[in-house]
């Protein structure tokens, strides 16, 4: 396959055709901040914070989806790029709960010194939680509408449709038709939306109550990994698991058989492992 | 809804097509849409899910469209919907909203301000325009024909002149067309100015079929109405502009997107097209199509996606349209005032005038049509200068996306390096007069609301950015204290991340008019 040459910071970079400015940049080691950016999905480039300056560019470009060519001269870390890093986070975090984002993101607001509360008094997208099934929660106070959990339930991973993005300008949030709870919406409970929620807006039921009751303890939990009991498709499963009893069920990014996607069954149907709820 | 798409097909006949033919029509969305709300005012779920299943679209994302548009209505309302304009020209003329109005942004009648719309749903729509009588509009070439022309007469567009350029342009052939649109040097007129030639010629240069030609009829920008003046008055030049790019070009399909504020325009233009159609004079099918409500639209990628029937995100670049637009295909976006320039140039006539689209404080607000280079003063006095008694506070140069020009600034050439030569740009040609009288700061406020409302809200800096502008400006004009420097600065910091980071040119440009109003105007207290 064709190479190309390009500099980033200063700095060659030999990148195979077709590949994105991101992907020369990890090929560096460089960190490259990003938000709506999965590799699972198809890039969207609506976050922003993952702009570099490229020569003879009037504007920053996006490095997650911008496709690399040969002889661009790429900047990371010039005034510019950190100034829009630094205000796309602080706008994101004057408007946005993102206290459950990765200890990444929290890196990121320190490394670019990101400072929300200078806004001072702001309108946020602040409203109630929507408890409307058994599975998960959706708390849009925490959203950044970052389209990833859209992608997920459309043509990315699952081809339900059963969500999108409604609404426009500030806003715009992601909603089912006519904002109907999920039981009236398509969704079929696969959950691949809270697999590829960044900041815990989309939250297993389970976490959430845990989290509400003040029992949710990462350093408690232990991940097992195994295959899903189910069907003959063989989903790498990993228990997240936290005083012997199952809390989540994720499946890794990079797995061949599922990209991190699952169905209903493989990541909501353990129950009958613990017989939790109801005793006879 | 049948009357538009015809009766659904028989499920044997969908099974054995595997849905094809209806999974084609998708972008018959907003159509669709339109033809719902016309006839009883608002979108319901029920009558949203069955255009759903007529058009094979998920009901969540055609909620998301119908949601994204300000003109959709997806809850009951009256049968009479009235929409006063509140924007910058006719807050100064007066907004005089009755109740169960809504206040909506420019209507494209500055000129005639102020100004409403009147909507009546039933069996048979209406939309009408009221505002004052329009002033004749003198102007040596692209407004000849202007109030001469019967514009729903193809009999009298020829008596006029008429398809001699389409005829020429024939013999010509289509590298000789490029060719002289290249030498003439036109830029487009729609606000970006980029040289028109060398778009055609890309996009007549792509092995890639079809091609599409998309005449950008959305004038959204405030204070701008130059296209609505053409489409309304003269749309047989703009079907004789499109018959002459679509053959230099090889497009084999065109549409017109005209924003929904113009109902006069949309049907003059549909009707010229037909009877251009019947008479032989377009050998292509040219559809208009109707906006709804978002001047996001008007930015071309934004205006492909909402043809297609989706919420009017703008796309990121490259690819550019001229290689990916429409449908994903090679398309030749042009607005209405670049195709209609084509007709002069075709007849060795080109005499690069500009139309610009004077409101405010002026006596007789209008467009009118200057030559290239003149003087903002000149062009001022032209539309009768300013009430009498009266002395000048600033000029708005280029809409929203613009900015504010000082009274000792009035001599600047209108050209695109005078104006450049002084930070400012011509953007869609809009020139709004403000004299002592006007409030400034609330001319900024509307200016900072008027971005805030019609931000798409996909990417951060611009979602975010043109809410937190507003914000901050509401809280600076309002305070007495006079040390708004902290301010200032996080206002500059906003706008530096907008102008970087945003996809589209409605993010970068939405903090410039702000920006220069801060610094030229005195409207800080202290």
């Amino acid at each position: 396959m064709a190479e190309v040459h390009l500099t980033i910071d200063a700095r060659d970079v030999l990148a195979r055709e077709g590949a994105t400015i991101l992907d020369a940049c990890r090929r560096l080691q460089v960190d490259t901040p990003t938000l709506c950016q999965l590799d699972n999905l198809t890039p969207v480039n609506v976050c922003r914070v993952c702009v570099v300056e490229l020569e003879g560019s009037r504007v920053l470009v996006p490095a997650c989806s911008r496709r690399v060519e040969e002889g661009m001269k790429i900047q990371t870390d010039s005034p510019r790029v950190r100034h829009s890093r630094r205000l796309v986070l602080e706008m994101l975090a004057s408007s946005v709960d993102m206290s459950l984002t990765s200890p990444e993101v929290q890196g990121w607001m320190r490394r670019y010194g990101a400072e929300p509360s200078r806004f001072g008094k702001v309108a946020t997208v602040a409203k109630p939680v929507k408890i409307d099934n058994e599975l998960y929660v959706r708390d849009y106070s925490r959203c950044i509408l970052c389209y990833k959990c859209v992608e997920a339930c459309g043509v990315d991973a699952q081809n339900t449709f059963a969500i999108g993005v409604a609404g426009r300008g500030f806003d715009a949030h992601i909603s089912t038709e006519f904002d109907v709870g999920l039981p009236d919406s398509a969704c079929v409970y696969c959950g691949n939306c809270i697999g590829v929620c960044p900041t815990g807006a989309l939250m297993f039921k389970s976490e959430y109550d845990m989290r509400s009751a003040g029992t949710w303890d990462e350093s408690r939990q232990t991940v097992t990994e195994t295959v899903c009991p189910y069907c003959g498709v063989g989903c790498m499963l990993e228990l997240h698991v936290q005083d012997n009893s199952i809390v989540k069920v994720t499946s890794p990014l990079d797995n061949t058989v599922t990209s991190g996607h699952l169905c209903v069954k493989g990541r909501f149907g353990f129950e009958f492992v613990q017989r939790r709820g109801p005793k006879s | 809804m049948d009357g538009l798409l015809g009766a659904p097909e028989p499920a044997h006949h969908h099974v054995a097509h595997g849905g094809r033919i209806t999974r084609t029509q998708r972008h018959l969305l907003l159509p669709v849409l339109h033809a719902i709300q016309d006839r009883v005012g608002w979108v319901s779920r029920g009558a949203l899910e069955y255009a759903c299943r007529r058009l094979s679209i998920p009901p969540a994302e055609a909620y998301g469209v119908v949601s994204f548009y300000a003109r959709f209505a997806h809850k009951p309302r009256g049968e009479v919907v009235v929409h006063v304009c509140d924007d910058i020209v006719c807050q100064l003329a007066g907004v005089d909203a009755p109740e169960g109005a809504r206040r909506v942004p420019c209507l494209g009648l500055c000129d005639r301000a102020p100004a409403a719309l009147t909507e009546r749903f039933g069996p048979v729509y209406e939309a009408v325009q009221t505002a004052h009588p329009p002033f004749r509009y003198p102007g040596s070439k692209l407004l000849r024909r202007i109030g001469v022309v019967e514009p729903e007469s193809i009999e009298s567009y020829r008596e006029h002149g008429g398809f001699a350029a389409l005829k020429r342009a024939l013999e010509m052939g289509p590298a000789a067309i490029i060719r002289a649109v290249t030498d003439a040097g036109l830029l487009g007129r729609g606000g970006a100015a980029f040289p028109t030639g060398r778009k055609w010629q890309s996009v007549a240069d792509q092995p890639v079929r079809p091609h599409y030609l998309v005449c950008n009829a959305d004038e959204s920008e405030p204070g701008t109405f130059k296209d609505r003046v053409l489409l309304e008055n003269d749309p047989f030049a703009l079907v004789e502009g499109m018959a002459i790019a679509a053959f230099a070009t090889g497009c084999e399909k065109g549409y017109v997107y005209v924003r929904d504020e113009y109902p006069l325009a949309r049907q003059r233009v549909a009707s010229a097209i037909k009877q251009a159609r019947e008479h032989g004079y377009l050998d292509i099918d040219v559809e208009v199509r109707r906006g709804a409500g978002a001047y996001i639209c008007g930015e071309e990628t934004a205006l492909f996606n909402s043809i297609e029937g989706k919420r009017g995100e703008p796309r990121n670049k490259p690819p550019f349209p001229v290689q990916v637009g429409l449908f994903g295909k090679p398309t030749l976006p042009n607005n209405v005032e670049t195709l209609v320039n084509v007709l002069d140039i075709v007849n060795g006539e080109f005499g690069d005038t500009r139309l610009f689209c004077v409101s405010g404080h002026v006596l007789r607000p209008g467009v009118y049509e200057v030559a290239m280079g003149t003087p903002l003063r000149s062009l001022v006095e032209l539309a009768g200068g300013l009430p009498p008694g009266r002395t000048m506070q600033a000029v708005l140069l280029g809409g929203a996306a613009g900015s504010f020009l000082t009274p000792d600034q009035i001599d600047v050439p209108l050209s695109f390096e005078g104006v450049r030569a002084i930070g400012a740009t011509l953007g869609s040609g809009a020139v709004m007069v403000f004299d002592d009288t006007a409030d400034m700061k609330q001319v900024l406020l509307r200016i900072a609301r008027f971005f805030r409302d019609e931000s798409c809200g996909q990417c951060v800096p611009c979602r975010v950015g043109t809410r937190r502008q507003e914000e901050i400006l509401e809280r600076m004009l309002a305070s007495s204290n006079g040390d708004g420097r902290a301010d200032v600065m996080l206002l500059s910091d906003i706008a530096q991340a907008m102008r970087d980071a945003s996809i589209c040119g409605l993010g970068q440009t939405a903090a410039n008019a702000i920006a220069s109003g801060l610094t030229q105007l005195k409207v800080l207290n202290g």
